[in-house]
C-alpha cells in the first residue's frame, strides 16, 4: 500500500490535537474550525476507505491496507500492525462520521474550549486505532488511550454529577481492561513463539490452548468487552455516564464506544476461542435476551429523556448479544453488524436531538413538556422519525438489523434459540411502548404556551448534523444490500473460524 | 401494464416526497399533486385488472433481491393475481374518493399539506402491502400502514384523546405483529423462503410438518388479529375514530383494517394445511363478529357504531375464510365458498363502509357532533347524504340486489355444514340490520332533538357529495360481479384457475333476506314508528345494556390487568436497577475504598513497621560493626593471623579448632566490652594502639 491510509486516519486527529496546543485559547472560532477540519479529513478518508474497500476488496475475507508489522517493542514482540476487513470498515466509517458530527455539535461548548477539542481529537485517535489494530499490544494501548480523554470530557464538561459519572466510567472500564490484559498475557505466554499478533493467534490459538484455558480466556475477554457493550448486568455505568456527559460525548459514547465491545468480541474472542464460543452460546444469548427486555422495561419507567435513550441502548445492544450467541449463522452476525451501525446512527441522532432540546429548555424531564409538535414542527418530525427508527420501523435501518438478528438467531439451529428469539421479539412491542409514550408525552397533546412559548426551532447547524444520520438510516433501511455485501465475505469467514 | 405495476405504489410515494420537500407551503398544489397521483394509480389499476383477466388466473411475479444470505434470501417484488388486482382497485378507488372528499372536509385545516402527504404515504404503504410478493415485504408495508395510521389518528395531536388513540392503535397492533414476526421466522426456518409461491408450493408438498404449520398459521393470524381489530385486540379500532373522519373511512374501515383479511386470504394454503389453525381463525372471527355487533347496538357515537360495525364485518370475513380452510383441510374436494365469500365481502364492504363513514363525516361536518342523540330529521337538510347513507345501510344489511346482499349471502353459504356458525351468522346479520337502521332513523328521520344544531346544518359541498354518490353507485353495483348466475364472475375469478361454478342457493338467499328485513323492521318499529320505546327496552335489559355500553369492559380489564401492572413492574425494575445492580457496583466501589483504608492502617503499622524495623535492625548492626571496622592495622593483622592460625589448627585437628574458636571469641568479647566502657575513643582512634 503506497498510501498508509489507516495511519492517517489514526494520527490526523492526534496531529490536530497537538496543533491546537499552539493556538491561543481565547480564539474560540479558530479552535472550533481547526478541530472541525482535523476531524473532517479523517471522515473523508473513512468514506473513501469504505468506498474503495467496497468496490475493490470486499469479495474476500482478507485484510487490506495493511501496515506493518513493524517492530515496536522487540522485547515483547509487539508490533505496529494495522489492517481492516469487512467488519472494521463499517466501524471506521461510523467513527469518522460521528466524530465530525460530534465536533460540530460541540460548537456551543463555551468553557475551556481548547482543552475540550484537544481531548475530543485524542479520543478520535483512540477509537480509530482500536478498529485498525491487529496487534494485541497496540489494541490494548488504543483501548486504554480512549479512556483518558473520555474521563476528562465527562468529568469537566458534564452535568451536575459529572465527577461521579466520570470516575465510575473510568474505573469500570479499567476494571474490565485488567481482565483483558490477563487474557492477552495467557495467550502470549501460551503461544510458541510468543506472539501478540492477533491474526496469527486467531489461526493458532485453538490449537495450543487447552479447553480449560480457552474458557478462561473467553470469560476474561468477555468481562472486558461486556462492560463496554454494556451487557446486562454490567450496564449501570452507562446511564450515569450518558446523563452527565455533554451531548456530543453521549453521541460518541453510544455511537462508537459501545460498539468496541461487540467489535472486540467479533474481532478477537469469538474467532480466536471458537470452542468457548460454542460452549457459551446459550448463556450469551440469554444475556442478550435479558438486556433486550430489561433495558426496554427500565426505559419505560424513565422520566428523564436522556436516561430513556441511554437505557434503550442497553436494550438495543441486547440484540447484538443475541445474534453473537448465534455464532453459526452468517445472517445473525450480519444482523449484529447492522445493529451496531444502525444503533450508532439512530441513538447518535437521538442524543443530538435531546441535546438540542436541552440547550433551549435546560431540562430533560419528559413530563415538563407537551405538545411541542405545534411549536417545533421540524424538530418533532425528526424526533418522531428517529423514535420510529429506534422502535424498528421498516424502511429504516433498525428494522433490517432486528429482522436479520431474529431470522439468524431463530434459524441458527442451536438448541433453545427458537424459544430465546421468540421471547426477544417481545422487545419490539416494549420498545414501541416506551418510544411512543415519550413521543406522546413530549411532542403531542396540548402545548403549554406560557412555559415554552419562547422555544426556538432547531437551527441550521443542528439540522445539518442530524440530516446525514437521517439519510443513512433511511438509505440502509431501503437498500441494505451494499452494507451486507461489504461484510459478507468477512463474516462468512468468521463464521467458519468459529465453527472450528 | 403488468410489467410496470410496481409503479402503482410509487405514484403516491412520489406525491408524498414532493409534498414534504417541495410544495408543503403551497396548500392547493399539495392536495392537487396527491389527488393526481392517486387518479393515475386508479387508471393504472384498471389496466392491471384488464391484463389480469386476460391471463386467466396465471399470476404475474417480478422481483429483485433485497438481501441475499445463505440462510434466507429476501427480495423486493410484486405478485399480481386476481386477488391483488381486486385489492388494487379497491384501495385506489376508495383512496381517491377519500382524498377528493377531504378537500371539503379538511377545508381550512392549518396542516392541510401534511394531511395530504400522510394520505399519500398511507396509500403507498397500502398498495405496497397488496402487491408484495413475499412475507417479508408484506410485513414491511404492514408496519408502514401502521405508522401512517398512527400519524393520522393522532393528526389533531393537540387533543389528548387523539394522541392517546394513536399510541394505543400502534402498540395494540404491534402486539399482534409479535406473532406475525414469529410466524415469519418459523416460515423462514422451516420453508427456507418467504416468497409466497415458493412457500405455498413447499407447504402443499408437505415439506413443513403439520404441527409447525399449525403454529405458523396461528402466529401469522396474530398479525391479522391486530391489524383487523379482531378479538381480543379489537380495542384500538373504536378509539381510532379520534382521527379525521375521511381517515377513518379510508384506513379504519375500507383498507388497512382489511389487510388482516387479505393476509389470511393470501396465506390460505397455510390454513388449508392445518385444520386446527383454520378453525382457530373461524372461531376468532365469529366471536369478534358477534361481540362487536352487540356493542354496536347501544353506542351513541355515530362513528363508534360504524367502527364496531367494521369490526363485526371483518370478523365475518375472517370467519368465512377460516371455515373455508377448515372445510378444505378436512376434504380437499369440498365445495366451500368461504374463500370467495371472504374476499368478495372484503371488496363490497370496502365500498359501502367507506360510504357510511364519509356520510357520517358529512353529518358531523354539518352538526359538529358525533352524538346521534343530538341529531334527528337531518334528511330534510341533507338530501344526498341521507340518501346515500340509506343505500349503504341497505347494502350492509344485505338487501337484494345491493352489493352487500351478494357477498353476505356467500358468507351465510360458507357456514353450511356448521350449524353453530350458521346460527350466529344469521343472528349477526339480524343485529347488523337493526343497529344500522337504528342509526339511520335516529340521524336522519324524526324530529330534530337539538334544534340549534339542526338549524346550523346544511348539505356538504360538492367535493364531499360527489364521492358519496360515486361510492353509492359502487355500493349498489360492485357486488353484481359476484352474482351466482354469472359463471365467470367474481367467484371463479378469485379462485384463479379452479373455475368452480357455484350455483345460486335460493334457500340461503331467502333466509338471509328474511333476517335482514326483520332486523330493519324492528328498527323501524322502535326508532321510526316508536311503537316500542327504546327507553323501556333499555330498562328491561339494564345489566346487559350496561355491559354493552361499556363494551364488555375490555379497556378497563386491560388497564387493570396489563397496563397498570406493567408500568408498576417497570418502575420496580428501575428501582432495582438503581438500587440493587448499581447498588452492587457502588458497594464494590465503597468496599474498595474501605479496604484501601484498612490497607493503609496495615501499611502504616505492619508494612511500614517492617520497613522501620529493618532500619532499626540495620542501625543496631551498624552500631555493632563500627567497632570492628576501626581502621587499626594492628587489629586487622590480628584478625588475619588469628584466622590463619585457626585454619591451620582446623586442618590438623578439627576438635582443637572448636576450643581455639571459643577462646578467640571470649578474648574478642572481653576486648569489646573493655572498649565499650570508653566509647568516645572507639572510632576516632588514630593511635596504633593494641
Amino acid at each position: 500500500m503506497d498510501f498508509p491510509v489507516l495511519s492517517y486516519l489514526i494520527f490526523i486527529p492526534l496531529i490536530g490535537a497537538v496543533f491546537l496546543l499552539f493556538l491561543p485559547k481565547d480564539k474560540f472560532g479558530l479552535i472550533r474550525w481547526t478541530s472541525a477540519f482535523f476531524s473532517f479529513v479523517p471522515m473523508v478518508l473513512s468514506f473513501w476507505l469504505t468506498y474503495d474497500y467496497f468496490f475493490n476488496f470486499s469479495q474476500t475475507a482478507d485484510f487490506y491496507y495493511m501496515e506493518g508489522p513493524l517492530s515496536w517493542i522487540s522485547l515483547l514482540n509487539a508490533n505496529y500492525f494495522l489492517g481492516v476487513d469487512g467488519i472494521s470498515v463499517p466501524m471506521l466509517f461510523l467513527t469518522g462520521l460521528l466524530s465530525f458530527i460530534s465536533i460540530v455539535a460541540s460548537f456551543n461548548i463555551a468553557v475551556r474550549v481548547k482543552e475540550y477539542f484537544i481531548f475530543f481529537l485524542l479520543l478520535e485517535t483512540g477509537m480509530m486505532g482500536v478498529f485498525c489494530a491487529l496487534d494485541f499490544f497496540l489494541f490494548y494501548v488504543f483501548w486504554e488511550v480512549m479512556l483518558v480523554p473520555m474521563y476528562f470530557l465527562i468529568g469537566i464538561w458534564g452535568g451536575p454529577r459529572k465527577e461521579y459519572a466520570a470516575i465510575k466510567f473510568f474505573l469500570y472500564t479499567l476494571f474490565g481492561s485488567i481482565f483483558m490484559l490477563v487474557a492477552i498475557l495467557v495467550l502470549y505466554f501460551s503461544s510458541d513463539p510468543h506472539t501478540l499478533n492477533i491474526l496469527e493467534l486467531i489461526q493458532t490459538a485453538p490449537g495450543f490452548l487447552t479447553h480449560g484455558l480457552q474458557l478462561f480466556c473467553f470469560v476474561f475477554f468477555f468481562i472486558a468487552f461486556a462492560i463496554k457493550v454494556p451487557v446486562w448486568p454490567f450496564h449501570t455505568w452507562l446511564p450515569d455516564a450518558h446523563v452527565q456527559a455533554p451531548t456530543a460525548v453521549s453521541v460518541i459514547l453510544a455511537g462508537v464506544l459501545l460498539k468496541m465491545g461487540t467489535y472486540g468480541m467479533l474481532r478477537i474472542s469469538w474467532p480466536m476461542l471458537p470452542e468457548a464460543t460454542r460452549y457459551f452460546a446459550i448463556p450469551i444469548a440469554i444475556l442478550g435476551l435479558i438486556g433486550i427486555i430489561y433495558g426496554a422495561l427500565v426505559s419505560m419507567a424513565q422520566t428523564d429523556l436522556k436516561k430513556l435513550v441511554a437505557y434503550s441502548s442497553v436494550s438495543h445492544m441486547g440484540y447484538c448479544m443475541l445474534s453473537l450467541g448465534a455464532f453459526s449463522s452468517v445472517t445473525a452476525i450480519t444482523g449484529c453488524m447492522f445493529q451496531m451501525v444502525s444503533h450508532g446512527l439512530i441513538t447518535g441522532a437521538l442524543f443530538l436531538l435531546v441535546g438540542v432540546l436541552y440547550d433551549r429548555a435546560h431540562t430533560r424531564e419528559i413530563a415538563a413538556f407537551g405538545g411541542l409538535g405545534a411549536k417545533l414542527p421540524i424538530y418533532t418530525g425528526l424526533m418522531v422519525l428517529f423514535s420510529m427508527a429506534s422502535l424498528g420501523l421498516p424502511g429504516m435501518s433498525g428494522f433490517v438489523s432486528e429482522f436479520m438478528v431474529f431470522i439468524g438467531a431463530f434459524g441458527s439451529g442451536i438448541p433453545h434459540f427458537q424459544l430465546i428469539t421468540a421471547l426477544a421479539v417481545l422487545g419490539v412491542v416494549l420498545t414501541a411502548g416506551y418510544m411512543l409514550r415519550m413521543v406522546q408525552r413530549m411532542l403531542l397533546g396540548e402545548f403549554n404556551k406560557e412555559k415554552w412559548g419562547g422555544l426556538t426551532e432547531i437551527n441550521t447547524r443542528e439540522l445539518i448534523i442530524v440530516s446525514p444520520l437521517a439519510l443513512l438510516t433511511i438509505a440502509i433501511g431501503f437498500f441494505p444490500a451494499p452494507l451486507s455485501d461489504l461484510m459478507e465475505a468477512t463474516i462468512t469467514n468468521l463464521v467458519q473460524l468459529m465453527a472450528r | 401494464m403488468l410489467e410496470n405495476a410496481y409503479l402503482i405504489p410509487i405514484y403516491p410515494l412520489l406525491a408524498f416526497v414532493i409534498i414534504i420537500f417541495a410544495t408543503r407551503w403551497k396548500e392547493k398544489l399539495s392536495s392537487a399533486i396527491s389527488i393526481a397521483a392517486i387518479l393515475v394509480a386508479v387508471i393504472h389499476s384498471i389496466f392491471v385488472m384488464i391484463a389480469v383477466i386476460g391471463r386467466h388466473g396465471v399470476p404475474f411475479e417480478l422481483s429483485v433481491p433485497f438481501i441475499e444470505h445463505p440462510l434466507i434470501s429476501l427480495e423486493t417484488g410484486i405478485f399480481i393475481d386476481p386477488l391483488t388486482a381486486v385489492m388494487l382497485l379497491v384501495v385506489t378507488i376508495v383512496s381517491g374518493c377519500v382524498q377528493i372528499y377531504s378537500l371539503g372536509y379538511m377545508h381550512g385545516d392549518p396542516r392541510w399539506s401534511r394531511y395530504f402527504s400522510y394520505l399519500s404515504l398511507f396509500t403507498f404503504s397500502m398498495l405496497g402491502l397488496v402487491v408484495a410478493n413475499n412475507f417479508f415485504m408484506i410485513f414491511i408495508f404492514w408496519e408502514l400502514v401502521g405508522l401512517t395510521s398512527y400519524l393520522l389518528i393522532g393528526f389533531w395531536f393537540e387533543k389528548d384523546s387523539a394522541s392517546d388513540a394513536g399510541k394505543k392503535a400502534f402498540i395494540t397492533t404491534r402486539i399482534g405483529d409479535l406473532g406475525f414476526i414469529i410466524g415469519i421466522l418459523l416460515l423462514a426456518t422451516y420453508a427456507g423462503t418467504l416468497n409466497y409461491q415458493e412457500v405455498f408450493t413447499k407447504v402443499a408438498d408437505g415439506a413443513v410438518p403439520v404441527g409447525v404449520l399449525t403454529m405458523i398459521g396461528i402466529f401469522i393470524f396474530c398479525g391479522a388479529v391486530g391489524k383487523s381489530a379482531q378479538f381480543p385486540l379489537h380495542v384500538w379500532l373504536p378509539d381510532a375514530m379520534e382521527g379525521p373522519t375521511p381517515v377513518s373511512a379510508l384506513i379504519h374501515a375500507a383498507t388497512m383494517v382489511a389487510a388482516g383479511v387479505y393476509l389470511v386470504a393470501r396465506s390460505m394454503t397455510l390454513f388449508v394445511g392445518s385444520a386446527e389453525a383454520a378453525m382457530t381463525v373461524a372461531v376468532i372471527g365469529l366471536i369478534t363478529s358477534f361481540m362487536a355487533a352487540s356493542i354496536a347496538l347501544v353506542q351513541n357515537d355515530i362513528k363508534r357504531v360504524l367502527a364496531y360495525s367494521t369490526v363485526s364485518q371483518l370478523g365475518y370475513m375472517i370467519m368465512a375464510l377460516g371455515l373455508y380452510g377448515f372445510d378444505v383441510a378436512k376434504d380437499p374436494h369440498s365445495h366451500s365458498v368461504g374463500y370467495f365469500a371472504g374476499t368478495f365481502h372484503l371488496m363490497t364492504h370496502a365500498f359501502f363502509k367507506a360510504l357510511l363513514f364519509l356520510g357520517a363525516g358529512s353529518v358531523i361536518h354539518a352538526v359538529h357532533t358525533n352524538d346521534i342523540q343530538e341529531m334527528g330529521g337531518l334528511s330534510k337538510k341533507m338530501k344526498i347524504t341521507s340518501l346515500t347513507f340509506f343505500i349503504a345501510s341497505l347494502s350492509i344489511a344485505g338487501i337484494f340486489p345491493l352489493s352487500g346482499f351478494w357477498s353476505k349471502d356467500e358468507i351465510v353459504a360458507a357456514t353450511l355444514g356448521h350449524p353453530v356458525f350458521m346460527f350466529f351468522t344469521l343472528l349477526i346479520a339480524f343485529i347488523t340490520a337493526f343497529y344500522m337502521f337504528r342509526l339511520c332513523f335516529l340521524t336522519f328521520t324524526g324530529k330534530p332533538r337539538n334544534q340549534e344544531r339542526f338549524d346550523h346544518a346544511h348539505e356538504s359541498p360538492k367535493t364531499m357529495t360527489m364521492p358519496l354518490m360515486f361510492l353509492a353507485f359502487l355500493s349498489v353495483f360492485a357486488g353484481w360481479v359476484g352474482m351466482p348466475w354469472l359463471s365467470h364472475g367474481f367467484s371463479s375469478f378469485v379462485y384463479t384457475g379452479e373455475l368452480q361454478h357455484h350455483g345460486p342457493n335460493y334457500i340461503v338467499m331467502l333466509v338471509s333476506t328474511i333476517v335482514a328485513v326483520s332486523g330493519i323492521g324492528l328498527a323501524y318499529t322502535v326508532y321510526f314508528k316508536k311503537k316500542i320505546s327504546a327507553d323501556v327496552l333499555m330498562e328491561k335489559f339494564k345489566p346487559l345494556y350496561t355491559l354493552l355500553l361499556n363494551k364488555y369492559y375490555f379497556d378497563e380489564i386491560y388497564d387493570k390487568v396489563i397496563i397498570k401492572p406493567l408500568l408498576a413492574f417497570t418502575r420496580m425494575m428501575w428501582w432495582s436497577d438503581a438500587n440493587i445492580i448499581d447498588g452492587l457496583v457502588n458497594f464494590v466501589g465503597w468496599f474498595t475504598i474501605k479496604w484501601a483504608d484498612a490497607k493503609m492502617l496495615f501499611d502504616k503499622y505492619i508494612i511500614d513497621g517492617a520497613v522501620n524495623g529493618a532500619g532499626t535492625v540495620c542501625m543496631a548492626a551498624s552500631w555493632l560493626f563500627k567497632y570492628v571496622q576501626n581502621g587499626s592495622v594492628q587489629f586487622y593483622t590480628l584478625v588475619v593471623i588469628t584466622s590463619a592460625v585457626g585454619v591451620i589448627i582446623y586442618k590438623v585437628t578439627p576438635e582443637g579448632f572448636v576450643y581455639y574458636f571459643i577462646g578467640v571469641v571470649v578474648v574478642a568479647l572481653a576486648r569489646f566490652l573493655m572498649k565499650m566502657n570508653r566509647p568516645e575513643e572507639g572510632n576516632v582512634e588514630t593511635e596504633p594502639e593494641g
